[in-house]
């Protein structure tokens, strides 16, 4: 088989346009009841009192949990809400559950529990916490970097750019809300959960309430979106086995969309300063890059926003810093491209600006500054094609018709603006397991406890099996999304496939040699008697490679041997020295053309362009539908999307889709998007790197860039809107 | 990515005291007594051309759903969907999104955002699409509800499903099945020269041409947080072609 | 939510009765709005009367050349009757500019002219300060997030805005709302429907309790497509208008007869600026001349911190549409 690489629908597709693809709140079960959080109303203090006496006489109600009356949990945390005490952390945060019959009973009986609060005085300036912001680090990365001597760099350099930019807080908003079925047999606990990571979830949830792990299971056959909110575990979810074990009937808990703005997660704030120094001829001499992104105060979260910093460009003198500021918030957390969409943006439009200080192309500006080594280790890319990006992205879009000065291309009333920015995102991976078997129907099974997500890896899976077994994938079920299947990592860092293929092809392949080697030696198979290496399997048919006639059918073959499924399993680690040689990292080029209304404000990003350096890809199909989904968040992150919070309260005020601003359908443009293609064997055999995120990077700012083309306007802080186009 | 990130405690001083009430701002003259027993029940079905024109599936189960009985705010309706009247005693406050996904448990039709603001719970009435969110159940007696479900006949899907798969007009599928029921009204609203805010030209009245601008405007009220947009406004352009 | 009785009624007379006999009880129509303020417990009423089968759909001709738009009639049926697009093209404009199309569907004429307020701080009870929702509470906005808010009309206890687009429109075309109470009928100029804030935001209009709005009356246009709806937001599709204007010009050969202008998202109403228009009367289309209109447009104009920008938003959107409007764009 050779179907990796090739355009094919996805295999979920009937499902998910028919509506037959289930979601987590969509099982049903006997007993099924409702619960609905009550969340707080102030930013910090402590519950000083709760009358929940007219929820609980409230028609069709079956429980109210309290911090009062809450079951107490050996293994409670403090970043999770569960009731196990009177303190208040942030607005929003959970301070009561109600469980009824029905969902109106749950939601109507929510809303009448009073609550007397003694309030502290709250945390909720963002820049005044700068003083007293601490350091941090970023999936063990360290938040502080730096090589060379900057200061003295700075000094010395020709040119200098020192500005601030800025970025709001943004809600993942996945259209499908945070939901939880949870359910207890004894001390078995099963839940169906909206989840990126039921591996991580089923671990948590075990040690919250004390039970082995194994009694423990999570299942999750879809999720409707997550952007990295539905990675950590949140408190509805405990809290909905809590209501469960208290009822002793299962319990379905779904986020209101308001609920999605503070409990589960967010994009920080960020306030990056970049001071980047260059040779009149523009090589870069130093860069610093100064963070300060918002926390909680009951855990951290840091915002990585000057990573890309550490790698994009040859520099010899580069400070990345990361401050951590405690705030009265719900807990930040990894967000489509977590600290590199934000950090792109800061970086990008940097270097637009030195461009246009130096009188230069900012195209040639970035190819000036190309590195073909990790500037802060000196190791090599495990591949690394950018300038192919830079070239390809730059002649479908048509850049060298760009005019140089800014307001100096209109279309009527329009000005019109191009611009370009650099996309990257690291490569991971992670150990993953899986396997694959035959079945006595003769069809074939492809299973690990990964994630559909809209990544496609149904589709994925059944590739990989397919041309690892030279099977057809018509011939080939998917299952995951389950804990009783072999796991695999969280879905999110891009790292899925990356993951998850290599344990595919390795069980694969012994479930390969596993039939070869009984087939040989079953009497009755037309291959008895040969090696292994003289017989092969292809199409579902065992056959000797040198008489292919003399055939036989899987499924005839498992049922005259015991009619069991014949199983490989495998767990396969990345190489962990493989860091010590390489530096591994995806690339992209972004271009973007915008339309400005000089008078009014409103921007129209009218076409992008881009192309990436990802390794292989592996469907081209779904890849693209993963880069646009990317840019789609990009041009959001650049124009539309800010939470607004009351800055006494701490309450986001625009807690709904008609306020906090997503793209829709008309704000989206063109959007041009290919791939180089080429294999990045040493992360993984098939060579991709994962796609999920590297087109929001860089986006942002190649809209930016386009505005200031357009208008001759910088504007530093996100997003721009018409009101500061027009100020 | 995760890793663990560290707890840490702080301290906020307590300042002042100050007394919040509940979310509800009546809570104190609801007395609510509303005893009940739940009661569901399909009492029949039929088929037959309905809204569009579109092949309704036939089923035979009566459903027998929870059980339920109502006081003061209980009501009686027969909703008509795909084809199937399903006779409902219920509460009062129940959306027709909520009868169909928690009561018929036909869960295609999605809750995204529960206020009209997201359109994954778009459904047609009577060959309208609209946020069934922000419909009461109560209202629907006699119309003619037109799920993602009732959509294709059978195995065989409509061009707009096919559509979708074929330019991959979606990824995660939670906004889906109401991009399709929007699309589907979509259609029927260009073929009878309904404008947009987009259209040109306001005097004109007849068959409107489903430019990609067109397209895109009369597909804004469908949110995609994926952003899967150009496929979407691919799919609807070649189904629109196609019927 | 909380519990509620429902009753079907399907004439005027019955409605008004229904509604009587009930204190706090509201009529239900396309329940896009009420709905809504319901989940969020902002609307608790005891009773809806669904108002939804009574003949009021109906869009026609009136015998002195106006049409009358059935209070029941939906947004979009509304936007794309043939005599509103040929006649009113300002109102279909305005109308297809606002929500979605599902939302379009559902929602009726008079139930837009009913819509309340998006201000944050009315529609989540979680802020106890609001002085629309709770009167005499304060107003959260003054000092909060207010940049959506009014920069006309105003009062130091409430400065929220009124959504709608098509009342912007239904301002500028002098709309009449016919409306049956208990005692018969009236007509409200749709300039006097709509309040303004004062010491008693909890009001929205001087439609009364018990009356049932039966149409909106549209005079005879002389503006035709000499009209623009303008509309600013931050997406460019289903969002509600930071500032949107509606002008409607009588031009005669390069000169103007009579205007008509009036501005969304900038007051607790639609706003028209007879001041401005007035400005227009008799004079000869030119830029100028507009700028001079969008400038007396917002010689009252009071923002607040942080939206300031919609005065000069507001001024350069009327500029926009008049050009349009007068055919010089």
């Amino acid at each position: 088989m050779n179907t990796i690489g090739k355009p094919i629908s996805r295999v979920d597709g009937k499902l998910k346009v028919t509506g037959s693809a289930r979601y987590s709140a969509e099982f049903d079960m006997p007993g099924l009841c409702y619960a609905v959080l009550v969340q707080s109303t102030i930013p910090a203090g402590r519950i000083a009192g709760m009358d929940d006496s007219l929820a609980r006489k409230a028609a069709g109600v079956l429980a109210v949990l309290t911090p009062e009356n809450a079951q107490r949990l050996p293994g409670a945390e403090k970043r999770l809400s569960l009731l196990q005490d009177n303190q208040v952390y942030y607005n929003g945060q959970p301070v009561a559950v109600v469980v009824a019959e029905k969902l109106e009973e749950a939601h109507h009986a929510a809303s009448l529990i009073k609550i007397r609060y003694s309030v502290s005085a709250p945390k909720l300036d963002f820049v005044a916490g700068f003083p007293s912001s601490h350091p941090g680090n970023h999936n063990g990365e360290p938040g502080d970097m730096s090589w060379g001597d900057v200061d003295g760099a700075l000094k010395d350099s020709d040119i200098k750019i020192d500005q601030v930019y800025t970025t709001p807080i943004h809600h993942h908003n996945p259209m499908e809300p945070h939901a939880a079925i949870a359910q207890w047999n004894g001390d078995e606990l099963t839940v169906h959960e909206s989840a990126q990571d039921i591996s991580g979830h089923r671990a948590k949830l075990a040690k919250l309430f004390g039970v082995q792990e194994s009694n423990v299971r999570l299942i999750c056959l879809f999720v409707g979106g997550g952007f990295g909110c539905k990675g950590p575990l949140w408190s509805h979810v405990p809290l909905a086995a809590m209501a469960a074990r208290q009822v002793n009937r299962p319990v379905k808990i779904v986020l209101e969309r308001p609920q999605m703005f503070g409990p589960v997660g967010a994009r920080p704030r960020t306030h990056q300063r970049l001071t980047v120094g260059a040779t009149r001829e523009g090589k870069l001499t130093a860069i610093r890059h100064e963070v300060h992104a918002h926390t909680s105060v009951i855990e951290d979260y840091l915002e990585s926003s000057a990573f890309p910093t550490r790698v994009m460009y040859g520099c010899p003198n580069v400070s990345t810093i990361h401050r951590i500021v405690d705030l009265n918030l719900g807990t930040p957390t990894y967000t489509r491209a977590p600290g590199v969409a934000t950090g792109t943006y800061a970086l990008e439009v940097a270097m637009d600006e030195l461009a246009y200080k130096l009188n230069m192309d900012p195209l040639q500006l970035r190819l000036l500054n190309y590195t073909e080594n990790d500037p802060q280790t000196k190791l090599p890319f495990t591949g690394k094609h950018l300038r192919d990006c830079y070239t390809r992205a730059a002649e479908r879009f048509g850049w060298s018709n760009r005019t140089r000065e800014p307001r100096s291309m209109r279309d009527g009333s329009q000005l019109i603006g191009w611009g370009v920015a650099t996309e990257t995102y690291p490569a991971n991976r992670r150990p993953a397991s899986a396997l694959v078997r035959f079945k006595p129907d003769g069809r074939v099974l492809v299973a690990t406890g990964t994630h559909e997500i809209g990544n496609g890896i149904y589709t994925i899976m059944i590739q990989t099996a397919a041309d690892a077994l030279n099977v057809s994938p018509d011939l080939i079920d998917a299952q995951l999304g389950d804990t009783a299947l072999p796991p695999a990592p969280i879905t999110a860092g891009s790292m899925t496939v990356a993951s998850v293929t290599p344990a595919i092809q390795t069980a694969a392949e012994r479930v390969r040699t596993r039939l070869l080697q009984m087939a040989v030696a079953d009497s009755g198979s037309p291959v008895h008697d040969a090696s292994v290496d003289e017989v092969d399997f292809k199409d579902g048919l065992i056959f000797r490679k040198l008489s292919p006639n003399r055939s036989e059918k899987l499924g005839d073959f498992i049922a005259r041997n015991g009619g069991q499924p014949i199983e490989g399993i495998a767990h396969v680690e990345p190489d962990e020295t493989l860091k010590q040689k390489f530096a591994s990292h995806s690339f992209g080029a972004v271009f973007a053309e915008v339309s400005v209304d000089p008078d009014l404000g409103p921007t129209r990003v009218r076409r992008v362009t881009a192309v990436y350096d990802v390794g292989k890809v592996l469907n081209e199909k779904t890849a693209r539908s993963q880069f646009i989904g990317g840019i789609v968040w990009g041009i959001g992150l650049a124009l539309h999307e800010d939470s607004h919070m009351d800055a006494r309260t701490g309450r986001i005020v625009n807690e709904n889709l008609a306020d906090y601003h997503v793209p829709v359908n008309a704000d989206i443009g063109e959007i041009d998007v290919s791939a180089i293609d080429i294999a990045d064997t040493h992360l993984n055999p098939l060579g991709a790197r994962g796609i999920g995120e590297i087109g929001i990077t860089g986006t942002a700012a190649a809209v930016a860039n386009a505005i200031y083309h357009a208008t001759g306007k910088r504007i530093r802080d996100l997003p721009i809107t018409p009101q500061k186009l027009i100020a | 990515m995760t890793t663990e990130n560290s707890s840490r405690t702080s301290t906020v001083p307590e300042t002042d005291s100050e007394e919040y009430s509940s979310v509800n701002p009546a809570t104190d003259m609801i007395d609510c007594k509303l005893s009940r027993r739940d009661f569901v029940k399909t009492v029949g079905y039929f088929t037959g051309a309905g809204a569009l024109g579109l092949q309704l599936i036939s089923v035979e189960t009566i459903v027998e759903c929870a059980p339920l009985e109502f006081s003061a705010s209980a009501h009686t309706v027969e909703l008509t969907v795909n084809g199937l009247v399903h006779k409902l005693t219920m509460d009062t406050r129940v959306t027709l999104l909520d009868a169909l996904r928690e009561y018929l448990k036909l869960t295609g039709t999605k809750k995204g955002c529960d206020h009209g603001q997201c359109g994954a719970c778009t459904v047609l009435v009577n060959g309208r699409r609209i946020n069934s969110c922000l419909s009461l159940a109560v209202t629907h007696q006699g119309d003619q509800i037109t799920t993602i479900e009732g959509l294709s006949g059978g195995e065989e899907l409509h061009p707009l499903q096919t559509a979708f798969i074929e330019h991959d007009g979606f990824q995660c599928g939670y906004c889906t099945p109401g991009q399709i029921c929007s699309a589907v009204a979509l259609l029927e609203e260009a073929r009878r020269g309904d404008a947009s805010f987009v259209t040109p030209d306001l005097a004109h009245t007849g068959r409107v041409e489903l430019t990609p601008e067109e397209i895109r405007e009369r597909m804004s009220g469908n949110v995609c947080r994926c952003g899967a947009y150009p496929g979407i406004v691919q799919a609807v352009q070649t189904a629109s072609r196609t019927l | 939510m909380n519990p509620f009785e429902y009753q079907q009624v399907d004439e005027p007379a019955t409605a008004v009765d229904a509604i009587s006999r009930w204190r706090g009880s509201k009529f239900l129509a396309g329940g896009t709005n009420l709905i809504d303020l319901m989940k969020n417990t902002v609307e608790q009423p005891p009773k809806l009367i669904d108002i939804n089968h009574i003949p009021l759909r109906g869009i026609e001709q009136t015998p002195d050349g106006g049409v009358k738009l059935g209070a029941l009639a939906r947004n979009s049926d509304t936007a794309n009757h043939p005599l509103i697009r040929k006649n009113y093209p300002l109102l279909s404009q305005a109308i297809l500019s606002g929500a979605s199309p599902q939302l379009r569907n559902m929602a009726t004429n008079g139930g837009n002219l009913l819509q309340r307020t998006r201000c944050p701080y009315f529609m989540d009870p979680a802020f106890s300060r609001c002085n629309k929702r709770t009167p005499g509470s304060g107003c959260s906005a003054l000092e909060g997030f207010h940049e959506n808010h009014a920069i006309l009309g105003a009062s130091d206890q409430c400065i929220a805005t009124h959504p709608s687009d098509m009342c912007v429109a239904l301002a500028a075309l002098e709309a009449k709302v016919r409306v049956r109470g208990p005692k018969g009928e009236r007509i409200i100029a749709i300039g006097d429907f709509h309040r303004l804030p004062g010491t008693t935001p909890q009001i929205d209009t001087t439609l009364m309790p018990d009356e049932l709005i039966v149409s909106i009356d549209l005079p005879p246009s002389p503006y035709g497509s000499h009209s623009h709806y303008l509309k600013i937001r931050e997406r460019t599709s289903y969002a509600f208008a930071l500032v949107s204007v509606a002008a409607a010009i009588d031009v005669d050969s390069g000169w103007i007869r009579g205007a008509r202008l009036a501005l969304g998202g900038v007051a607790h109403k639609p706003w028209r600026v007879e001041a401005a228009e007035a400005a227009l009367a008799g004079q000869k289309l030119s830029i100028s001349l507009f700028e001079q209109a969008a400038s007396r447009a917002l010689s009252g104009a009071r923002p607040r911190r942080d939206n300031t920008y919609k005065v000069e938003m507001a001024k350069r959107a009327i500029i926009r549409a008049l050009t349009i409007a007068g055919g010089l764009a």
